[in-house]
């Protein structure tokens, strides 16, 4: 049974986004990806007002086991990070999908949304991924 | 599909997350290795390490075999069941291997080696066995499982039987004696905490698990073992030290007993000639001071933009720290430069061991 929340979207690269009411979108990563990653102990944030291209590599979130990159799922600024992961990068691993977000971006093309998965499509990208 | 483990079942069942080790399906962790890093530190833990190899060398010369093969010296064995760790070395001083021999006889030793370097262990061991008239018996048909943790000792005792508690109860630190049948009890590990070290017939293993389990004792996985190796300063062979690197390179020269002068060990004679002329480079801990996470292979930047490299790096759960091994130039002080992601980030050269008996052994 799939607990991703109806209003996100997520890229191949296992991060979800999510269209808030300002036209700004909130950006973490799945469930499914903290849980591969296990404990997380260091999140690497990017800069408010760094201007991002698709698929660029712009945060690290680092588990016992591993660092990872976070890349951008679509075109745009950064207008906000998640400040409280500095102290508490386990909130990643708690709530990826709520506290758990990694910043916040204005899209500079909001059309780059249509073309995200929809969490439907992205539990199928998750089981031939499996095999 | 890697070799599976007489706890194999266990693991699964208990929800762990199987990876490969050393061509073995091993359990990294069963959830959060944090927590299992914590409950080792707090309670008690226990590993399924019976991956790793158990030797029986027997004959009588088996003692005069161990002073030729070891970089230790099996003579500072004097009661029956004590252990000792060495290095294997090869002709250049290069570490094959490290392991635990155990005295138990004038005729008989165990040795437990790494599962990663079986093959060739016992290549060489074979090779210098006969000059000795020594047995090698490998004993793949025993499972082996580490039970660590301040209250690792008080479960144990708690569920074995009247005979092998009999046994377990007065061991004293680094000894180990065989309880009922093959089952063999040693108060040793590689977690910085108390506990025991059991080896027994794989048939038994399951049960014997189960009732640990059962008794409180928390399944824990190999990455919780690395992180609390790693915090007890304790080497890990393939990452801190291998066959191009000495004792003397790898923060192990206390390991090596050049007394008496006239022991002719394996590699004696290329460790005397480094130690003369001085290491160039050596192993130390570091703490990173910085905010970011210490792996293997990261770049450390010293004095005179000299180099060296993070041999295990990883973030300790105990101190919320990063920590790591290096090995770095030996005019090394106490302050350098990591470089993670194309920044230099500032630490600490520290002595190890960071953690030891759940309390921390460094200042932060």
């Amino acid at each position: 049974m799939s607990n991703i929340p109806v209003d996100l979207k997520f890229v191949k690269t296992h991060e979800w986004t999510r269209l808030n009411d300002d036209g700004s979108v909130t950006v973490g990563i799945s469930d499914n990806a903290q849980e591969q990653l296990g404990d997380m102990v260091f999140v690497e944030l990017p800069e408010v007002g760094q201007e991002l291209t698709a698929d660029e590599a712009c945060a690290v979130v680092e588990s016992v086991k591993a660092a990872s990159d976070v890349y951008a799922p679509i075109s745009g600024e950064v207008v906000e990070v998640n400040e409280g992961l500095a102290d508490s990068p386990e909130t990643v691993n708690q709530d990826a999908y709520g506290k758990g977000w990694i910043f916040r971006m204005q899209p500079s093309n909001a059309v780059e949304l249509d073309g995200l998965m929809e969490p439907e499509a992205y539990e199928t990208f998750l089981a031939t991924e499996a095999h | 599909m890697g070799s599976k483990t007489p706890l194999y079942d266990e693991h699964v069942a208990a929800g762990g997350k199987l990876v490969d080790f050393a061509g073995w399906d091993m359990p990294i962790n069963y959830g959060s290795q944090i927590e299992e890093h914590h409950t080792v530190r707090k309670a008690a833990g226990m590993f399924d390490v019976s991956h790793m190899v158990v030797v029986d060398l027997t004959g009588a010369q088996v003692g005069d075999f161990l002073r030729h093969l070891l970089a230790n010296n099996v003579d500072r064995l004097k009661d029956k069941g004590k252990a000792l760790y060495s290095c294997m070395l090869n002709e250049s001083g290069g570490v094959i291997d490290d392991l635990i021999v155990y005295y138990l006889r004038d005729d008989f030793y165990r040795m437990v080696v790494n599962a990663g370097t079986r093959d060739k262990d016992l290549a060489w061991l074979e090779q210098h066995a006969g000059a000795f008239s020594v047995k090698v018996q490998e004993r793949p048909e025993l499972a082996m499982i580490a039970i660590q943790g301040p209250e690792a000792r008080a479960k144990v005792l708690e569920v074995l039987n009247d005979e092998a508690r009999a046994v377990a109860e007065p061991l004293k630190p680094f000894y180990g004696a065989f309880a009922d049948g093959d089952w063999f009890i040693a108060r040793t590990g590689y977690t910085g905490e108390d506990g025991f070290e059991i080896i027994l017939p794989a048939a038994e293993a399951p049960a014997f698990w189960q009732q640990l389990k059962a008794a409180g004792v928390r399944p824990t996985g190999l990455g919780a073992r690395d992180t609390l190796r790693l915090e007890a300063g304790m080497n890990l062979y393939g990452s801190d030290m291998d066959e191009t690197t000495t004792p003397l390179e790898s923060a192990l020269a206390w390991t090596v007993a050049w007394d008496p002068q006239d022991r002719d060990f394996i590699g004696r004679r290329a460790l005397e000639q480094q130690r003369e002329q001085g290491a160039r480079q050596k192993l130390v801990g570091l703490l990173l001071e910085d905010k970011g996470v210490l792996r293997n292979h990261q770049k450390v930047v010293v004095e005179n933009n000299a180099e060296g490299e993070i041999t295990s790096g990883s973030f300790s759960p105990t101190l919320q720290r990063a920590i790591a091994f290096a090995r770095v130039p030996k005019e090394t002080g106490e302050a350098c430069q990591v470089e993670i992601r194309g920044r230099l980030l500032s630490a600490r050269v520290v002595k190890p061991p960071f953690v030891r008996n759940g309390k921390a052994q460094i200042e932060l």
